[in-house]
């Protein structure tokens, strides 16, 4: 790790890089990636950047950005990097704060139950815990639109099911050890499952496809069966 | 015009170059397995490059087309023939209107393209047309394809159009398949992976002196190493991070496993080898049971074979070009 927190620089292959700013998941390390990953990807538009918890991935066309046979092969794009990642002129775009409707429990939330009991604490006091905190989009993966969210109260941490479902219904939201998230299509899961948002996380048709991006903010918020059906036809549209 | 699906082969699927960017939400990149052997498919029939072509595995569909077609077959050596004319690869031909293409087995090699002139009109999503078939996203919602599909073939451009014609016909001129599609025993190059040093030092050793074999249980997503258990030292505790086609990871297993074309976006298996860009399509053409070996490489080295083959394709396509513009 060099001086004033810059990246370590992995290089993977021919094509990509790994920037590492830590090795932990950590709310601060992971704040840094996503304000570097869209610092990077601002002044370096033809790079793809992927960031995860402590690092981001750097996919790049080695013929247009590594000088084959020179002394120094990458020192270009290594340029590039540290440049952008200095640049305080770079303009980076406000972290936004996504509010999720999520109707808790029952037949959406089967596991609800389960939590409380682990957590020993009444269902109604996991709602409260679980829309009171503030949480961040570490990654999204898994699947299209899956986001990682950090920010879980401990309290409510749960380890994954010893027999994963075959079908997790889409918009479920779930825990996961110390993490939550939310299925954004019917998908194989072991996570534990508190309630559903009748929101669409993932559509073709949006620009960008992902309700959730990576680095946004995200909070729960608990809605009733009326709520959930109205927002179900409507399609939402308050997040 | 178009395709009818009779018999859907193994694992038969629409692919071109992937999709490209839209990783950080969580959408992986899919696309072709062997991409010189769809760029140089492509370019056979005459179309601009990055049209989407079936990606068969094993062994090929039967399809009907509507109308004349100009179809040409790169990858895997596959048994291709319409009623009784058998069909080269690594050449155009013209089929007539109503010709059943019947791909059988392979003697040699794991993936076959077939491309169409006109290409497959499929609808891109997300910049693409290949078919991801873990996240469902694609042309035919993401599957592969089935008896009874109906491919639709894009507009042909006059120059190529095909005359008629009642028995298939192949160009008197064809490429030669050696540097694109060759010696199977050749050792596969290897760049040490991160944790490569975190492996027991009979592991360290095992990777690249042993023969190890492709397991059944390889598919897109990843090639599975069968033969040789590998150890780590210890166990590590790792937090996922992007992945890349290519990267060798190991499992609790032990068995080392090397990510394809459909890697996941994310995991958190320790990383002890990358591929060489250029040698991944050797590998995606190993049939299971296949040897594989490796030896090391660096990463000065396979940029510069990565280079010399871009050059090398790059001078062949536009020596396709112009016979076709000539013709």
């Amino acid at each position: 790790m060099a001086l004033n927190g810059a990246p370590s620089i992995e290089v993977l292959s021919e094509e990509a890089w790994l920037l590492r700013f830590g090795d932990t998941i950590d709310a601060a390390v992971n704040a840094r990636v996503h304000a570097a990953s869209r610092r990077l990807q601002a002044a370096l538009p033809g790079i793809e950047c992927v960031p995860a918890y402590a690092s981001v991935l750097l996919r790049f066309d080695p013929l247009q950005w590594i000088d084959i046979g020179a002394a120094t092969p990458g020192q270009r794009l290594h340029d590039a990097v540290r440049a952008s990642l200095r640049d305080a002129a770079v303009v980076v775009e406000d972290v936004r704060v996504a509010t999720i409707p999520v109707l808790y429990g029952g037949e959406h939330g089967p596991d609800l139950h389960d939590v409380a009991s682990h957590a020993g604490m009444s269902e109604a006091e996991v709602i409260t815990r679980h829309t009171a905190a503030d949480y961040r989009v570490a990654m999204l993966g898994f699947a299209p639109g899956f986001p990682y969210l950090l920010g879980l109260d401990p309290a409510l941490a749960m380890p994954r099911r010893a027999d994963p479902r075959l079908a997790v219904a889409a918009g479920s939201v779930a825990i996961g050890g110390l993490q939550t998230g939310i299925y954004p299509q019917a998908l194989p899961g072991g996570w534990q499952l508190i309630g559903r948002t009748p929101l669409a996380l993932f559509e073709l048709a949006s620009t960008p496809p992902s309700l959730l991006q990576p680095g946004d903010r995200v909070r729960f918020r608990a809605i009733d069966a009326r709520e959930y059906e109205r927002l179900a036809t409507t399609g939402g549209g308050d997040a | 015009m178009n395709a009818s699906v009779l018999r859907p082969g193994l694992l038969t699927s629409l692919q071109d170059g992937g999709r490209q960017g839209y990783a950080a939400l969580g959408v992986g990149r899919a696309g072709v397995m062997d991409g010189p052997a769809w760029r140089l498919a492509n370019a056979l029939v005459g179309n601009a490059g990055d049209e989407a072509v079936l990606e068969f595995t094993l062994t090929g569909p039967t399809l009907r087309f509507s109308r004349p077609a100009i179809i040409a077959l790169t990858g895997a050596t596959v048994d291709a023939r319409v009623d009784q004319h058998a069909l080269p690869g690594w050449t155009r031909c013209v089929l007539p209107a109503g010709s059943v293409l019947q791909l059988g087995g392979m003697r040699h090699g794991c993936r076959g393209y077939l491309a169409v002139h006109g290409g497959f009109a499929v609808a891109a999503v997300l910049g693409s047309r290949s078919t991801d078939m873990h996240a469902r996203l694609g042309p035919l919602d993401g599957r592969m394809l089935r008896a009874g599909d109906v491919l639709a073939i894009g507009e042909q451009k006059a120059p190529s159009s095909p005359r008629t014609t009642d028995t298939p016909r192949v160009s008197r001129w064809g490429l030669d398949p050696r540097p694109w599609f060759d010696d199977m025993a050749r050792p596969l190059a290897l760049l040490r992976g991160h944790h490569y040093a975190q492996l027991d030092a009979a592991s360290q050793r095992t990777l690249f002196d042993a023969s190890f074999h492709v397991s059944k249980d390889s598919n897109r997503t990843a090639s599975r190493l069968d033969g040789h258990r590998l150890a780590l030292r210890q166990p590590l505790e790792l937090i996922s991070e992007a992945t890349l086609p290519g990267t060798m990871q190991l499992p609790p297993s032990g068995q080392p496993i090397v990510l394809q074309a459909e890697a996941p976006v994310t995991g958190g298996y320790p990383r002890i080898g990358q591929l060489a860009a250029v040698d991944l399509p050797r590998l995606a053409q190993r049939r299971p049971g296949d040897a594989v070996c490796f030896r090391e490489t660096t990463l000065d080295e396979s940029l510069q074979r990565l280079a010399r083959r871009q050059e090398r394709l790059q001078r062949l396509l536009c020596r396709i070009e112009e016979r076709l513009e000539s013709a």
